[in-house]
């Protein structure tokens, strides 16, 4: 376990370093930023100054030396738009993105298992029917659109819920949250719902899968035999046996909810780091760019090495199953 | 020659596919889509990006309305009077097209690698695999946002980051099937009868491995589509002279706070009676074809 713990742990870096230097040359390759950020007018003498404050007249390899260098103290350039330091930049939108991500995991677990457990006991029913057909359609929809629609709906027809923005947030241990008041609570509802569909619709498609094949084992039956009360059969024995994936594809899936959220921030104007992203890209803002691509490898590789190491510590299958491929 | 194992005739298949009626009217109304996708100049009442036909008086209508021109906005106009009908249809032509060819080149590529991963093993195969495994990591669409940022706007740059991002998963896929197929009697045979390394590959093991991708391919198209639109819709994706139906859900957005829900809502409908109509089809080819496969998605 040791060694295997080690050994991820190895690779882990490995995929830091390689990413790096893909993010790097790949960003890098991009149109002159100082085209975008000088004004037009300036004179050759200005855009020199300009190149080489911004360091730009280096050759590539030299700016990406200073740019490991830095990484390794945590300075990963400034800004060009913004003009203050990239990386703290990032962090302070980082928690905006976190409570986000959070929110709408917890909107998909709270909602996903019950429906899929019940998809999964009755499927026959309608309403087990209608929750699948729900999900197929949670599968197909277009995130982004659905982000559209909420608003149409919820703010421009209805006018119960706030568009855009975060709302009124209070500090908790010096991390602005916006889910303690009731103002940040109905900004963050909407964003969080629309982020949640995708990861609700695979959670009750999960539960659904593992609790029907847990019904037709034999231990169900058994219990059931043994006159155990069928609340009792799916709460200790059901319940536990389909939580082994469940909690590893959450794990996993918050990656990619910190992904798309660069899209649900970009509709509704959460201020985190996707939007972030999105804005810097469309002004060529390299150092933010590509600070935050490294922060987000660094999030992945650290959700996929730990959920990796809890999954091989819960089940002693996945090493066997490893060996084989 | 090659052995095959005994499989259902497409008549079997036929009928098997026809019991699920919801699977039917999927086909049909892929079919329907196709159709007016293809025929767009045919059936659509305006050419929404010849300008000379455009009446910047007929802007923001609402759904019904009639324009100058003397047809019916159906579904309204966007701000330069343009027909939102006319334009989804177009859209639709340039979202299946960018949608269709990026999962076959995908497909292609990643099954050539996946077979030669699987057939040469050894370190090209721990490479090749180790590649996979790094960008299987990442969402699809973190990698394709990052390469639209690098190389910047255009059809075939959006082809590419599709292409890019789709390769692995199919690589993965067949490398894992053809292991499976390597094992077996019949490749044992053709190595006896002297044929060559290229040979076994591709006429021997390629066609045994190819039926369940063919369904996965399926879809993954409807992936590409809604991938392209959400990239498009962060304009990021097409270029605006070739609007996909993400860029016109994009255009619609600046008037929906205004109450003019037309302009992104119709291009949405559209978007999704399309992915959903791909889906039910790969679903039921999947269910049809390979029952083995089923299990997989917890269907």
């Amino acid at each position: 376990m040791l060694a295997f713990a080690l050994r991820r742990l190895l690779q882990s870096i490995a995929v830091l370093f390689v990413m790096s230097a893909l993010v790097f040359a790949g960003v890098y390759a991009i149109g002159n930023p100082v085209d975008i950020l000088i004004n037009p007018q300036a004179d050759q003498a200005e855009i020199a100054r300009a190149t080489a404050a911004l360091g730009l007249d280096q050759p590539l390899w030299r700016q990406y030396w200073s740019f490991i260098a830095g990484a390794f103290a945590g300075d990963l350039g400034r800004s060009f738009a913004a003009n203050v330091p990239a990386v703290p930049l990032i962090l302070e939108r980082m928690p905006a993105t976190l409570e986000l991500a959070v929110a709408a995991m917890v909107i998909a677990v709270a909602l996903g298992i019950p429906l899929g457990l019940v998809a999964g006991l009755r499927p026959g029913s309608w309403a087990g029917k209608a929750i699948m057909a729900g999900s197929i359609l949670g599968f197909s929809l277009p995130t982004f659109w659905v982000g559209l629609m909420l608003i149409m709906v919820f703010s421009v027809y209805l006018g119960w819920l706030p568009p855009t923005g975060r709302g009124e947030t209070l500090m908790v241990l010096g991390v602005p949250v916006s889910f303690l008041s009731w103002d940040g609570l109905l900004h963050l509802f909407m964003p969080a719902l629309n982020l949640a569909l995708f990861q609700l619709s695979l959670l009750i498609r999960l539960t659904r899968a593992g609790t029907r094949e847990a019904l037709a084992q034999d231990y169900v039956r058994f219990a059931r035999a043994k006159g155990l009360s069928m609340e009792r059969v799916l709460r200790v024995h059901v319940l536990k046996n389909i939580l082994i994936p469940v909690v590893t594809v959450t794990g996993l899936e918050f990656g990619s909810l910190i992904a798309f959220a660069i899209v649900t921030e970009t509709i509704f104007a959460w201020p985190g780091m996707g939007k972030l992203l999105i804005d810097s890209i469309n002004v060529l803002d390299r150092p933010v760019i590509v600070a935050y691509l490294l922060i987000v490898v660094l999030l992945f590789v650290l959700i996929n090495l730990v959920v990796d190491l809890v999954y091989t510590a819960l089940d002693p299958r996945v090493r066997l199953a490893r060996r084989e491929v | 020659m090659f052995m095959q194992p005994a499989q259902a005739t497409s008549g079997q298949i036929f009928v098997d596919y026809a019991r699920d009626r919801v699977a039917v009217v999927a086909v049909v109304v892929l079919c329907l889509i196709l159709s007016v996708a293809v025929f767009a100049p045919v059936v659509s009442p305006q050419n929404p990006y010849n300008l000379a036909q455009l009446d910047i008086l007929d802007s923001k209508l609402a759904p019904g309305a009639k324009a100058s021109a003397g047809f019916t906005y159906w579904l309204g106009s966007d701000e330069q009077g343009r027909d939102m009908y006319s334009a989804i249809l177009y859209g639709l032509r340039t979202s299946l097209a960018v949608g269709a060819v990026s999962t076959l080149v995908a497909l292609a590529l990643g099954m050539a690698i996946g077979l030669i991963s699987a057939y040469a093993g050894g370190w090209l195969d721990s490479l090749l695999m180790r590649l996979v495994d790094l960008q299987l990591s990442f969402p699809s669409i973190l990698i394709a946002l990052v390469l639209l940022a690098v190389v910047g706007q255009g059809v075939d740059k959006i082809v590419i980051a599709l292409i890019l991002v789709q390769w692995a998963y199919y690589a993965r896929t067949v490398r894992g099937a053809a292991l499976v197929e390597k094992r077996k009697e019949y490749v044992d045979a053709a190595r006896v009868m002297a044929f060559s390394n290229p040979r076994i590959v591709f006429r021997h093991i390629l066609p045994n491995v190819l039926p369940p991708l063919i369904v996965v391919a399926t879809v993954q198209i409807a992936h590409a589509i809604a991938l392209e639109a959400t990239l498009s819709f962060l304009g990021l994706g097409m270029p605006i002279t070739e609007p996909s139906l993400g860029l016109l859900i994009s255009n619609g957005f600046a008037h929906l706070l205004s109450g003019r829900y037309w302009i992104s809502f119709f291009p949405g409908v559209a978007l999704l009676i399309t992915i959903v109509a791909i889906n039910l089809v790969g679903d039921r080819l999947r269910d049809v074809l390979n029952p083995r496969l089923a299990s997989h998605y917890g269907a």
